[in-house]
């Protein structure tokens, strides 16, 4: 069992290095809300996994499903909104050639 | 187990800069609110390990789902106000 929790919290912190690096190195405000909001959800799923296998089957373990349910609700709503919002205000997209940054 | 949480939370609070790099630096409002919701999640993941290596994680189960609302709304309420506001970037 300690096996499994420490794979998946291995695994959900490398994502969530990948996202932090997607973070600093993207170019544009759609490719980075892409790496924070799809990315940091998927490694913040994987960490609360494996405390979750970690604490075997009891009432911490069950409060720890309930706020993974809720980042996997709450974390693509909030991208989401974000993105329309800056999709109505005009911003564009980054392109290959263009130079506005 | 405590070593592996401790080399966790470690890792976890280097990771909170690049976010902080993101929503001081960020070109445009919304990339400040990005990187603001990321520094958020952050907040969450760091607080539950905060709480797996002192052994009080089941009083920090309850004030990381308030703080997890709170993320929710506040971003929500922002994103929604710049939206109907229509401000250029």
């Amino acid at each position: 069992m300690i096996a499994i929790a420490i794979a998946f919290i291995t695994l959900g912190v490398m994502v969530l290095a990948v996202a932090a690096l997607g973070s600093i190195r993207l170019p544009d405000f759609y490719t980075r809300s892409h790496a924070l909001g799809v990315m940091d959800t998927l490694g913040s799923l994987f960490v609360l996994s494996g405390l979750c296998v970690y604490h075997g089957l009891s009432f911490i373990s069950a409060k720890l499903l309930f706020i993974l349910l809720f980042i996997y609700v709450a974390n693509p709503t909030v991208t989401h909104i974000l993105v329309r919002a800056g999709l109505r205000c005009g911003l564009k997209p980054w392109r290959k050639g263009g130079s506005k940054r | 187990m405590r070593i592996f949480f401790l080399i966790t939370l470690a890792w976890l609070c280097a990771l909170i800069p690049f976010y902080l790099y993101r929503a001081v630096k960020g070109p445009t409002v919304f990339d400040r609110l990005i990187g603001l919701n990321g520094i958020a999640t952050k907040a969450i993941l760091v607080l539950v390990f905060i709480g797996a290596v002192s052994g009080a994680l089941e009083m920090l189960v309850d004030i990381e789902l308030g703080y997890g609302l709170l993320n929710l709304v506040g971003a929500v309420a922002i994103g929604k106000y710049l939206e109907q506001r229509g401000m250029k970037p």
